[in-house]
């Protein structure tokens, strides 16, 4: 805001952007550009409509928002959702008129449309049974046959269609396009015979396919995973924060019979306007399979003779206590999955027992002095003239903030600069990008970032740097130090933190950073491996499958004396535990949450927890009781009062203040210092692969492999290559090769992808069959390897 | 002229009588569309004319002549080119070849018989109007016409006449051809536009999708009919005077009309605009030459298909805008359908019911549901198999589609007023109205045959069960 902006103030001079308008005789006050149909949103009088979806663009094509609008020249009938609001303006939504356009269109909309809402998912919960009772005429006097289709077919591995019911309000196909570019689903053939349909043998294989669920304003589009599993006025319903990432979404957790059945982004009334605008990953939707899962830990268990044993929560309390005060030195890892209360009482009890080594990381993303640097909100981001993306493809790792970057671009307001190794999802849309090899990345950053356009560009509004871990096979300095050379000599710009987990970023915020390298995540896993570490608590952290380093991993859980898990389900970590002790999952708890932007919000129980599970600060605080130190927290509440009370940063974010304001309260906390970095150069070899290896949205996590419509979405372990690539290699595509690094070797499918630069190889992290981080070496600046025929 | 005024190459065109011919002069040529032939008979002197003047000269020139649009809306050609925002640049003429009004088959002719002559009237627009480019859409079935405007455009490009630096001077536009898929509404010019963006064939929103200011890639563009840009070498080279000596004041020069049906000569014929009249042209001996068969006439699609029917008493209505509709009808796209007393007026209603709920897009509710409803309904009348309720009902969805009165002709036999065009309408572009227009018109100028048909109750065939079950 300038001076002379200020100086207005003392004289108020009318809104320039309030359009007076007259609807349906009272006088409201619209905004310049607004529709009339969302004018007549924000002032409680509702239209009825089916296309229009104030998160794209109007269309106009149900007609049901039909309105007399009079400009001077009488009332003519308009779609409300086409016309913009223009001074003087006299809108009529209920003139006899409006009322029989109104009843003919869904006269017209119900002539095919079966009426076996009585069967259908939708039934209870309908815009057109709704709108129909609402706004209908009550009755059809429609009697030929109705149209008739297959029932119903699959669009994609999660969505299924039954195109009977499809009002062909373009709703799915827009979001297809617009929202998240996947232009998957079109409409086919034409007139009465129109369908939604996807081309032959190309499924709606889009991250997000679950929100045109959501949007569908019919029973059409269904998600397998609620198919048939409840009626809506069964269902109860929750508003919470997703945690399966750290962008936060607003999220209604929906369940019957205390079971979970369906996760929505939060869309009735205002939707999450500061972070997912009612949009969600398929992920995120689907991911409470797992939580329902049968594999479930639900009792505590300890290790003897006959492996993993149930146990009383008493029981185990005395030996994980025993177990704490026999060590001399213990690690925490984890902390990132639950919620802010969790993390928080671990740090406390951390704190009270003197645990130093502590990560709320796996070494897989950056150094939590990240967080120290000026950050950056969504909003702020996707309204910076210029994005400078150096982290990890947003489209696999944080959806929703690719969606919203996306939309930026899409909508001309912002321009990204991409710096990575590979194609990416952003990669279409970025203004440049630019492919640089593993570890020249700062190189290649500071030398584009001289370029005279590009540095015109820059210098022409805010900058916000979206810093994260691009390649899990370069180390972490080589990771920062490209974010040091982004923000170098950009004093005003701003970073967000493109960090994973869920609520990773209140975790460190909480106190589960480590003070200094030495005591994170792979320094702690390398203390237990060389045999210094007597306990290693992993709080909800699998390293055997989530730190870059796995044989580091896993020579540190055999080389820890104890190992105590607190986790929701099995992994490989928990295997090799002596004690495991279930927790609470999302959706079992209550609490808060803290996303990349620092905004803490809500997460609430919506059913119980699973067997004799327990929410994360309940185990750190019977646990402190039963060493003798009390945390003072009975309850859920009372944590997150200690939070607002001893965190500074976060006095604002009491319970009562988050439930007052929708969007959350932002929570800054600086962690530690910005650790500096310097930027080397290695220069790749040309008889060698440089490897790439990063994070797919759907992979061998348990929240994913344990959620069957996610499960086999996941690619698959594979050798990524260029196709010009094969030749040198001499094998074809799919055949088996061997890489082989300076820290050991392994055998994968190779897989021709255009998207992999030549010379580089790229591997997926975590997936099934062999495992890429099987030869990654945490303390190594990048990862070189040979490719080996078998034959 | 040649005997009987008609020729093997160019069926069904006849130039008989002594008219003018503005654009059908070169029809009587076997090698009409030659670029040998066209420069044989003046072609291209407009062009050249143009280029001496300055543009806006030759945008008013075009405006002085009151050239009407000859898609169906009969706009000022010159008025529309006005519509463009300044400053905006590029901007794109789009040629509407896309002539599938039922009926109408005179653009066609056109392109067939005269690329050159469109090609020069393109050329003519694009300079008047400051255009840049020119995508020229013709109508996926008219293969004929694809290839004579392709040669055409060939020979032009390599004369000299297209491209850059037109004879000399450095005014260049490049014509870019497109082949339509078969769609009717994309005859629609949004529809057209989305169609040459290489997506479905559907109508956009106006507003804000008035092509003048949002067409083409989101840019400025003039969308003109094949027989209007014809119109412009003429008035090119002789002048706006020479042109609006012929026709009337407010419908000047001439305009070609399609006659089909029940009449002895079928055909294309030139008319003079604004005088002549329907009674003229159905019965005229250098026209149709009256009914077949020496039977009555029963009605007229005055129009093309979408455009509600006349009866005798509209005979003597000129081929004027303005008279059409406050006679409750339009000219629409040139296109006259004669029907004779033999007419099962129902089963005709149902032929154009059933075309226009074939054609609509699916984009908008009213016309998807509603004229396919209107279609089913008509065709289970006319199957014998109706109701008086059904008549009530077509009114309703008819009402749903158009809302308030409905145009249509007067009547003395029933005595009837007219009702004058337009209708109004709840779709987004006219061929939902369309798909009612025929049924309304048939029902309210011959209620008698729909009320025979609900009430004599001659059930020709069973209903099937499941046609009934409904809810």
């Amino acid at each position: 805001m300038s001076e002379t902006d200020v100086d207005v103030e003392v004289t108020p001079e009318p809104d320039p952007d309030a359009v007076p308008i007259t609807l349906n005789g009272r006088e409201i006050v619209a905004r310049k550009g607004e529709s009339i149909i969302a004018a007549a949103d924000r002032h409680g009088e509702y239209i009825p409509r089916f296309c229009y979806h104030p998160r794209m663009s109007a269309v106009g094509m149900c007609r049901q928002c039909m309105v007399e609008v009079d400009t001077g020249r009488g009332p003519m009938l308009q779609p409300s959702c086409m016309i913009t609001v223009l001074p003087e303006m006299k809108v009529d939504s209920e003139s006899p008129t409006a009322r029989r356009a109104q009843e003919g269109m869904l006269e017209l909309l119900l002539a095919n449309h079966p009426l076996d809402c009585p069967v259908c998912d939708k039934g209870g919960e309908c815009p057109l049974q709704d709108q129909a009772f609402s706004h209908g005429p009550g009755e059809s006097r429609f009697v030929e046959q109705k149209r008739n289709y297959e029932k119903p077919i699959a669009l994609s591995e999660h969505v299924l269609l039954d195109r009977e019911r499809c009002i062909l309000c373009d709703r799915c196909t827009r979001f297809a396009d617009e929202v998240a570019g996947d232009k998957l689903i079109h409409f086919i053939d034409r007139g009465n015979a129109t369908q939604v349909n996807t081309f032959p043998d190309e499924p709606f294989s889009s991250y997000f396919s679950g929100n045109t669920v959501q949007i569908c304003p019919v029973g059409a589009l269904t998600a397998k995973p609620y198919r048939f599993k409840a009626r809506p006025w069964d269902l109860e319903q929750v508003d919470s924060t997703c945690t399966t990432c750290s962008v936060g979404c607003r999220i209604s957790v929906h369940s019957s019979r205390d079971e979970l059945l369906r996760f929505q982004g939060v869309d009735t009334g205002p939707d999450s306007e500061s972070v997912n605008w009612g949009w969600m990953c398929d992920r995120g939707r689907f991911n409470f399979e797992a939580i329902e899962s049968e594999l479930r830990l639900s009792e505590p268990m300890v290790r003897s003779e006959a492996g993993l044993t149930a146990t009383s929560w008493s029981a185990a309390m005395d030996l994980a206590c025993q177990l704490v005060v026999d060590a001399d030195s213990i690690g925490l890892l984890g902390g990132a999955r639950s919620t802010n209360e969790g993390a928080f009482a671990w740090a406390q009890l951390a704190d009270a027992i003197g645990i130093s080594r502590r990560d709320a990381q796996l070494g897989d993303g950056l150094p939590a002095g990240v967080l120290s640097l000026p950050r950056a909100t969504i909003d702020e981001t996707v309204n910076a003239a210029t994005v400078i993306l150096v982290g990890p493809d947003l489209k696999e790792e944080l959806p929703v903030l690719f969606l919203r970057l996306r939309d930026a671009v899409e909508k001309g307001r912002t321009k990204i600069i991409e710096f990575s190794s590979q194609s990416t999802g952003l990669t279409r849309h970025a203004w440049r990008s630019v492919r640089h090899s593993p570890g020249m990345g700062p190189a290649e950053i500071a030398r584009t970032l001289t370029d005279p356009v590009i540095a015109a560009q820059i210098a022409s509004g805010d900058v916000v740097v979206v810093a994260g871990r691009a390649n899990l096979a370069v180390s972490e300095a080589t990771a920062l130090a490209a974010v040091d050379v982004a923000l170098d000599g950009m004093p005003t710009a701003k970073v967000l933190p493109a960090l994973r987990r869920g609520n990773v970023v209140g975790a460190l915020q909480l106190g589960l950073a480590p003070a200094s390298a030495d005591q994170g995540a792979l320094a702690t896993l390398r203390a237990a491996a060389d045999g210094q570490l007597d306990v290693l608590i992993l709080l909800g952290a699998d390293p055997i499958n989530d730190c870059p380093d796995a044989d580091l991993a896993r020579r540190a859980l055999a080389g820890a004396r104890r190992v105590i898990s607190i986790d929701t389900l099995p992994s490989e970590s928990t295997q090799q535990a002596d004690l495991v002790l279930p927790a609470a999952a999302f959706g079992e708890q209550s609490g808060t949450t803290t996303n990349l932007e620092g905004r803490v919000s809500r997460v609430n129980q919506k059913v119980t927890a699973h067997g004799t599970s327990r929410p994360d600060w309940m185990i750190a605080a019977e646990l402190a009781a039963v060493l003798g130190h009390d945390l003072g927290f009975g309850s859920v509440e009372d944590v997150t009062t200690a939070i607002a009370a001893t965190v500074p940063e976060y006095a604002g974010a009491t319970a009562s203040a988050i439930d007052a304001e929708p969007s959350g309260v932002l929570a800054v906390v600086k962690v530690g210092a910005v650790q500096q970095s310097i930027a080397l150069e290695h220069a790749p070899s040309s008889y060698d692969y440089r490897l790439v290896v990063s994070r797919k949205l759907y992979d061998r996590a348990v929240g994913t492999a344990l959620s069957p419509s996610l499960a086999k979405l996941a690619i698959g372990a594979g050798a990524h290559v260029h196709p010009a690539d094969l030749d040198r290699i001499g094998e074809p595509d799919g055949a088996e090769v061997k890489l082989i690094s300076a820290s050991g070797s392994v055998v994968l499918p190779l897989v021709a992808d255009d998207s992999v630069q030549r010379g580089t190889v790229w591997a997926p992290f975590n997936q099934s069959g062999a495992n890429i981080n099987d030869i990654v070496d945490a303390s190594a600046a990048v990862t070189d390897v040979r490719i080996e025929r078998l034959s | 002229m040649s005997a009987g005024g008609t020729y093997a190459w160019a069926p069904g065109f006849y130039d008989d009588g002594d008219r003018p011919q503005i654009v059908t002069s070169r029809f009587k040529y076997e090698d009409s569309y030659t670029l040998e032939r066209y420069h044989g008979t003046g072609g291209y002197q407009g062009l050249r004319k143009a280029l001496e003047m300055r543009p806006a000269d030759v945008a008013d020139e075009v405006k002085k002549s009151t050239l009407l649009g000859r898609g169906g809306a009969g706009f000022p050609a010159g008025v529309k080119w006005g519509f463009t925002p300044a400053g905006v640049w590029p901007r794109y003429l789009v040629v509407n070849g896309d002539e599938s009004e039922p009926g109408t088959y005179k653009d066609r002719l056109l392109m067939e018989l005269d690329p050159h002559q469109l090609i020069e009237g393109c050329l003519i627009a694009c300079y008047a109007a400051g255009l840049s480019q020119c995508f020229l859409y013709i109508r996926g079935e008219m293969a004929v016409a694809h290839e004579r405007v392709a040669a055409a455009l060939d020979e032009a490009y390599a004369a000299g006449y297209v491209g850059k630096n037109i004879l000399g001077t450095n005014f260049g536009v490049d014509i870019v051809l497109h082949w339509g898929a078969g769609a009717y509404v994309v005859g629609e010019e949004t529809a057209l536009i989305e169609s040459l963006e290489g997506e479905r064939g559907m109508p956009r929103l106006k507003p804000p999708y008035f092509p003048a200011a949002i067409g083409l890639y989101g840019l400025p563009t003039i969308v003109n009919n094949v027989e209007t840009l014809a119109n412009l070498p003429f008035i090119a080279a002789n002048g706006s005077a020479a042109y609006t000596a012929i026709g009337s004041e407010t419908s000047p020069g001439t305009r070609m009309i399609a006659v089909s049906g029940h009449v002895k000569r079928p055909g294309v014929y030139e008319i003079i605009n604004g005088s002549t009249t329907f009674r003229d042209l159905i019965y005229g001996e250098e026209f149709a030459q009256g009914i077949r068969d020496g039977n009555e006439l029963k009605a007229f699609v005055p129009g093309g298909g979408s455009a509600p029917w006349f009866v005798a008493d509209q005979l003597d209505i000129p081929f004027e805008g303005r008279l059409a509709s406050s006679a409750g009808s339009m000219l629409g796209s040139g296109a006259v359908m004669v029907m004779d007393d033999t007419t099962d007026i129902p089963a005709a209603a149902l032929t154009l019911v059933k075309f226009y709920a074939h054609e609509s897009c699916g984009k908008c509710v009213p016309c998807r549901e509603g004229g396919t409803w209107l279609y089913r309904i008509l065709e289970r009348i006319v199957s014998g198999n109706g109701t008086d309720a059904d008549l009530e009902t077509i009114l309703q969805v008819g009402e749903s589609i158009c809302p308030g009165d409905m145009p249509h002709a007067a009547s003395e036999r029933l005595g009837l007023e007219a009702v004058p065009f337009p209708y109004k309408m709840t779709t987004i572009c006219f061929v939902g109205p369309s798909a009612y227009v025929p049924v309304h018109s048939a029902m309210t100028l011959f209620p008698e045959e729909f009320e025979a048909l609900v009430t004599t109750r001659e059930v020709r065939s069973m209903i099937p069960v499941t046609a009934v079950g409904g809810e």
